[in-house]
């Protein structure tokens, strides 16, 4: 073949995992073994589990800073934590959690799962995918250096203003947040965009949007979402630092600024981020439940507009977070009334769960015990989140345990339970081996019953009117009870979460063979090995339905039209997988993947060197971090001819090969 | 390749008909041109933010805004069209490259980076004839911030340009694999256009209201 043409017919072959061809792509995707593999992997799936053990020891973190709250406040007047590392602690807390683990995990979980679903050999952008985990990891290990010298972030996550401004917090703190919030955002950027590219052009041929999985169309809403509301909190927190560090007046009444557009800025971010860190997880749900219950998701084209549906009415819905603030009535009414709206999308997703479960032939598998279990919980979440979006409830509400019950249902419940069941659920794709189901059981019920004994007192300490971000409380103001009862269960609910990874750690050794489809489930990723390899799908394969591993038992599609999995396209010239186009998915244009590469590490590492030089306050350390990354990105990007992007050679060269 | 006979059905219906495909950046079929895209619309997102923000504190301004009165356009105005101009030359080289022609197309991308080069400097002066400064008050803060992250995406297109013209010279690209020159030159035509909307919001705004 020559080593210069513009375009070519892929040839069509039938072969499978032991066929030559599996052997050739295996040479010819395989990461280099040691230190240069983890150092420079680009391969999606290694990319994902990063991703989610990251994000799990993050949450490990942010579970542990709850715990220590929890211990100061089980009883009255306890002086366990001072105020001041109270405050850490919560701020923290919320951060790990909300940024450092729900996004990232979800991430993890798409990222080793979306080109498996959608039937190619990896993501658009294989090294910015690497790129977003190292920045990802270096933002977080940036904020969490603060716990190093003492000063975390405290001004709780959401940092209003004038509290966070350095009038009233002089250290370092507000610092970290700020430029690693900024840090962060770049990460959850580029990520995004690489989802939403992969989507649009890397689907197997045949794969229309409307045969893709859930989860897909969760993650692509989220991905949306965030490419337009990141850089609204990027900036608000820039203009922070640009306020606290070199006195600029955006948010200082003394100079005529308005505290009050921290609020709007950050919420404009902060309720779409809300629902990009629930909608894949939904997604997760919609996809998993129904193998399970041995039917099709009832309501696919409604779960998906309800999806986006969400979504779009999620933009429009920031200022009940602010009912309190003292706008103007007509605001108050119009935000109220959307924030109640954003139930019906919600109300169509709940209904199309139970519909699948009550029409189906459920399996009770521990994946099910979670996946169902949500339900219970996103409808008591929504529940408190309809009543807090009626303006006079919230004003009772607001600041008090009530919302934090709110946030933690939703989070908890709507992120948590359902990441906890994919990692049921999926496991055994990623390993080969199926998780311990007894050690399942204990796993979900104390989990379960852990959470719901913590987290639904808190409703009644907020009616009670125990406000949130108190280090302690008086004992004659009747909250000692279920401040008791809360701290007793989180440790349950710890425990709950610690047999989660005993169960990992144990079955990843002894767990019994999976094989390639222990679900009988009927997406594509199940039609690979467990664990796939490098190169995924030996053939491109050809999707027809909604169930490419469901046809046959479902019978919606005839014989003759059936997806085609082990005959498709070869491409084997280098690294290389299908481009389609964006709505039809017809094959397009054969696209040159690159190889494992330093620069995404290297760039990540020269990015790090700018914000530390930043946060130090030192232009020149600051200044060598951008001309290093600006180095690397010239690197990055310069022409190559192994990925076809540069012209034919001259004829004269042509014959030197 | 098959040698069976299968019955026709919609995968038969993909596989069985041989196409030929571009390979790799062929045009625009470069998936960095849908990330270029992406880019713009996350890019375009962070102005949207930049001016609410100004109209904002317009909007919740005790005293007159800008404080000294509307923004003088002896400078910025002719500025605004090196600007355009740039967009012009740029536009060229990228036709210029789709047609074969390597050398237009370098030095077209090179004016392009020398009127950027033009601007940036005829906006440091305009920075420097200001009244006011970053942190002196609140307009100031917001003027620059605005400006400088304008600026800011103009030093990076120029970087864009010169990198171009450097590859497009060592003969990189012709009339069939010109992705990145066609990316690139997308990015700069988008910072041109915001630069529009900065202008007509900081500049033009305030002249329109004093009517």
């Amino acid at each position: 073949m020559a080593l210069r043409q513009d375009y070519r017919v892929p040839a069509i072959a039938v072969a499978g995992y032991d066929s030559a061809l599996a052997a050739k792509l295996e040479a010819i995707w395989r990461t280099p073994p040691g230190w240069r593999g983890v150092l420079s992997s680009v391969d999606h799936k290694t990319i994902g589990i990063r991703y989610f053990v990251t994000a799990f020891a993050f949450l490990i973190l942010g579970g542990l800073e709850a715990l220590a709250m929890r211990l100061q406040l089980a009883g009255p007047q306890l002086r366990l934590l001072t105020p001041g590392q109270y405050n850490q602690l919560f701020t923290m807390h919320g951060i790990s959690m909300i940024f450092l683990y729900a996004g990232p995990v979800l991430s993890g979980f798409s990222n080793y799962l979306w080109p498996l679903l959608l039937g190619s050999r990896d993501m658009a952008f294989p090294r910015v995918n690497a790129l977003s985990y190292w920045t990802y990891l270096f933002a977080g290990l940036f904020i969490y250096s603060s716990f190093l010298v003492g000063s975390a972030p405290n001004a709780g996550w959401f940092n209003y203003v004038p509290i966070a401004s350095r009038e009233f917090d002089a250290g370092p703190n507000i610092d970290f947040y700020a430029l690693g919030m900024i840090f962060l955002g770049f990460s959850t950027t580029v990520g995004s965009v690489n989802f939403i590219v992969t989507l649009l052009r890397t689907r197997a041929p045949g794969m229309s949007l409307n045969r893709l999985p859930i989860l897909v169309w969760g993650t692509m809403t989220a991905s949306i979402a965030n490419v337009l509301v990141i850089p609204c909190v990027s900036l608000a927190f820039l203009m922070l630092w640009f306020d606290r560090q070199l006195g600029t007046q955006f948010f200082n009444p003394h100079g005529g600024g308005q505290p009050l557009l921290w609020q709007h800025l950050f919420w404009m971010f902060g309720h779409p981020w809300v629902y990009a860190v629930v909608l894949p997880a939904m997604g997760i749900v919609s996809d998993g439940l129904p193998t399970f219950c041995r039917r099709p998701l009832v309501g696919y084209t409604l779960v998906a507009l309800s999806t986006v549906g969400t979504m779009a009415l999620g933009f429009g819905v920031w200022l009940h977070h602010m009912f309190a603030t003292g706008l103007p009535a007509m605001a108050l009414s119009f935000f109220s009334g959307a924030s109640i709206i954003i139930a019906l999308p919600s109300a169509v997703a709940v209904f199309a769960w139970l519909a699948t479960i009550a029409s189906g032939r459920p399996v009770f598998t521990t994946a099910f015990l979670f996946f169902s279990s949500f339900i219970v919980l996103f409808v008591i979440g929504g529940v408190s989140g309809f009543m807090t979006a009626s303006v006079p409830v919230d004003w009772q509400l607001t600041q008090t345990y009530f919302v934090v019950a709110h946030l933690h249902y939703v989070l908890i419940g709507i992120n948590v339970f359902p990441v906890a069941g994919g990692v049921y659920y999926w496991f055994p794709k990623v390993t080969g081996r199926l998780l311990d189901k007894r050690l399942g059981r204990w796993n979900f019920w104390t989990m379960f019953l852990g959470f719901n004994v913590a987290f639904f007192p808190m409703h009644i300490a907020g009616l009670m009117g125990m406000p949130r971000r108190i280090y302690t409380y008086p004992p004659d103001v009747g909250w000692s009870a279920v401040n008791l009862i809360t701290s007793i269960a989180s440790f349950a609910f710890a425990v709950g979460v610690l047999l989660l990874l005993l169960n990992i750690g144990v079955s990843l050794r002894r767990g019994a063979l999976a094989g390639a489809n222990p679900w009988d489930a009927p997406t594509l990723e199940w039609s690979t090995p467990s664990p796939p390899p490098e190169y995924n799908f030996v053939v491109i394969p050809t999707i027809a339905s909604r169930h490419p591993l469901w046809e046959e038992q479902l019978g919606e599609v005839e014989p003759q039209s059936r997806s085609r999995l082990d005959q498709g396209y070869v491409l084997d010239e280098g690294r290389e997988t299908m481009g389609t186009t964006a709505l039809d998915a017809e094959p397009d244009v054969i696209l040159r993947m690159p190889s494992d590469s330093y620069v995404p590490l290297a760039f990540a590492l020269a990015m790090s060197v700018s914000f530390v030089g930043l946060l130090l306050q030192h232009p020149t350390f600051a200044g060598v971090g951008v001309i290093l990354m600006a180095a690397a990105l010239v690197a990055w990007l310069w022409p190559e001819r192994r990925l076809a992007q540069t012209a034919a050679a001259p004829v004269a060269e042509a014959q030197h090969v | 390749m098959s040698d069976a006979v299968l019955p026709i059905g919609e995968a038969d219906e993909l596989l069985s008909v041989p196409r030929e495909l571009p390979v790799g950046t062929v045009g625009v079929h470069a998936s960095g041109w849908w990330g270029m895209w992406c880019v713009i619309a996350t890019e375009s997102a962070l102005f949207a933010y930049l001016l609410m923000t100004y109209l904002y504190l317009d909007l919740q301004a005790r005293g007159s805004w800008p404080p000294g009165g509307p923004p003088s356009l002896m400078l910025a105005l002719p500025n605004t069209f090196v600007l355009i101009a740039s967009s012009v030359a740029v536009g060229l080289a990228e036709s210029a490259m789709r047609t074969g022609s390597r050398m237009r197309a370098t030095i077209g991308l090179l004016c392009g980076a020398a009127l950027g080069i033009i601007f940036v400097g005829i906006q440091l002066l305009e920075w420097k004839r200001k009244p006011f400064s970053f942190e002196s008050e609140l307009y100031g803060s917001v003027y620059f911030t605005v400006t400088g992250f304008h600026m800011a995406h103009v030093v990076v297109g120029i970087l864009v340009l010169l990198a171009l013209a450097l590859w497009s010279g060592l003969g990189y690209f012709d009339r069939v694999r010109h992705g990145p020159v066609s990316i690139g030159s997308v990015y700069w035509h988008f910072v041109d256009v915001v630069w529009l909307f900065v202008f007509a919001m900081l500049y033009l705004a305030p002249h329109a209201r004093s009517l």
